[in-house]
């Protein structure tokens, strides 16, 4: 027992080492907030149409009622990266296996309805949140954030930032996995 | 003068720093027990966009909201444990300063803990051994008065 302390520090520099270059080399992103509401029910909410848009506002049992995936994106006129992912969102429009829902993020009526003339509405539903309430109770950090709900009603995945590039392809292929 | 003007100039420079909080005046509840209760929550309760600041001193938006809510939270007479749990629900243990014990956090509950009885193992190997040797070395008596014996001796020479 004794011939062996010496490997103490050799094994104790290992156990740092190894913790170290986890987080050096590992793509994790210490600042992401992990969603709580990961594996969890939806939470409450009833929104209200947009004034002045055909689109249809939504509460937590219209998307319970679906028993359809659905994909929750929180936006506002405001916010950049917003226009970075509206292509992308377009994009999973055209599927027709899954309801795309918006939540429009503390925006000024006007901007957001001039916002979805000039990009286009992906939205089936979309819901109005000015107070910002509703975030609150989706636990966002800030827009643009995107939820994957699947057909129980369950919220499985959350992405925080615009979906494009690699996180987008990412997005499809977890979509992917639960339209099977 | 010129230290008075030093001196004026440093204090203009110092005040603001005590009077900059984030809490906006038409946050601030009337009531003064509620509003130095939601104080308190909202120190320990991390802004999520800032994330290494409170959103007791936070400017963002969503800090701004989460005080206003902790505040409607309490009017509506939610105990301090209720409007934490609220929060938790929607951000996760995340949102708190301080961490609760749970099973993910059991080792840095008790790491310090870990450490002591660590320290206090070696401590005690260490003074275990080193204690027979410590006997034959100044358990001789006559060895020690000799050793003061040479000392008052030289003192007295002085």
């Amino acid at each position: 027992m004794r011939r062996f302390v010496f490997l103490v520090p050799l094994a104790l520099s290992l156990i740092i080492g190894t913790f170290s270059v986890w987080g050096l080399l590992n793509d994790r992103n210490p600042s992401e907030v992990p969603s709580a509401l990961i594996n969890r029910s939806i939470p409450k909410f009833n929104l209200s149409p947009l004034p002045g848009l055909r689109t249809p506002g939504f509460s937590r049992d219209n998307l319970l009622n679906l028993k359809k995936v659905s994909v929750i994106n929180f936006f506002a006129s405001w916010c950049l990266p917003c226009r970075a992912e509206h292509q992308s969102l377009i994009e999973l429009s055209q599927n027709n296996e899954i309801v795309l829902a918006g939540i429009n993020y503390k925006d000024i009526n006007k901007d957001a309805l001039d916002w979805l003339t000039e990009l286009g509405n992906p939205y089936t539903y979309v819901g109005d949140d000015f107070s910002g309430r509703t975030g609150i109770d989706w636990g966002i950090t800030g827009v643009p954030e995107t939820f994957i709900v699947n057909r129980d009603g369950k919220v499985v995945h959350r992405f925080s930032g615009p979906l494009v590039g690699v996180k987008f392809k990412e997005f499809k292929e977890l979509l992917t996995l639960e339209l099977r | 003068m010129n230290f008075i003007k030093f001196l004026l100039i440093t204090f203009l420079y110092l005040a603001p720093v005590d009077i900059i909080l984030a809490v906006e005046p038409d946050e601030v509840l009337t009531d003064l027990k509620l509003e130095s209760r939601a104080r308190d929550i909202s120190a320990n309760v991390r802004c999520v966009v800032c994330q290494n600041e409170p959103i007791d001193t936070s400017n963002s938006g969503v800090a701004r909201d989460l005080r206003i809510l902790i505040r409607e939270r309490l009017l509506a007479g939610d105990s301090n444990k209720e409007v934490y749990k609220y929060l938790v629900d929607r951000y996760g243990n995340f949102i708190l300063f301080k961490p609760p014990l749970t099973l993910s956090t059991a080792f840095l509950w008790f790491m310090p803990l870990l450490v002591f009885f660590l320290g206090v193992v070696i401590l005690v190997g260490v003074l275990k051994k080193a204690s027979p040797s410590n006997k034959s070395r100044f358990s001789n008596v006559s060895n020690d008065t000799k050793f003061s014996d040479s000392l008052e001796n030289k003192k007295g020479k002085k």
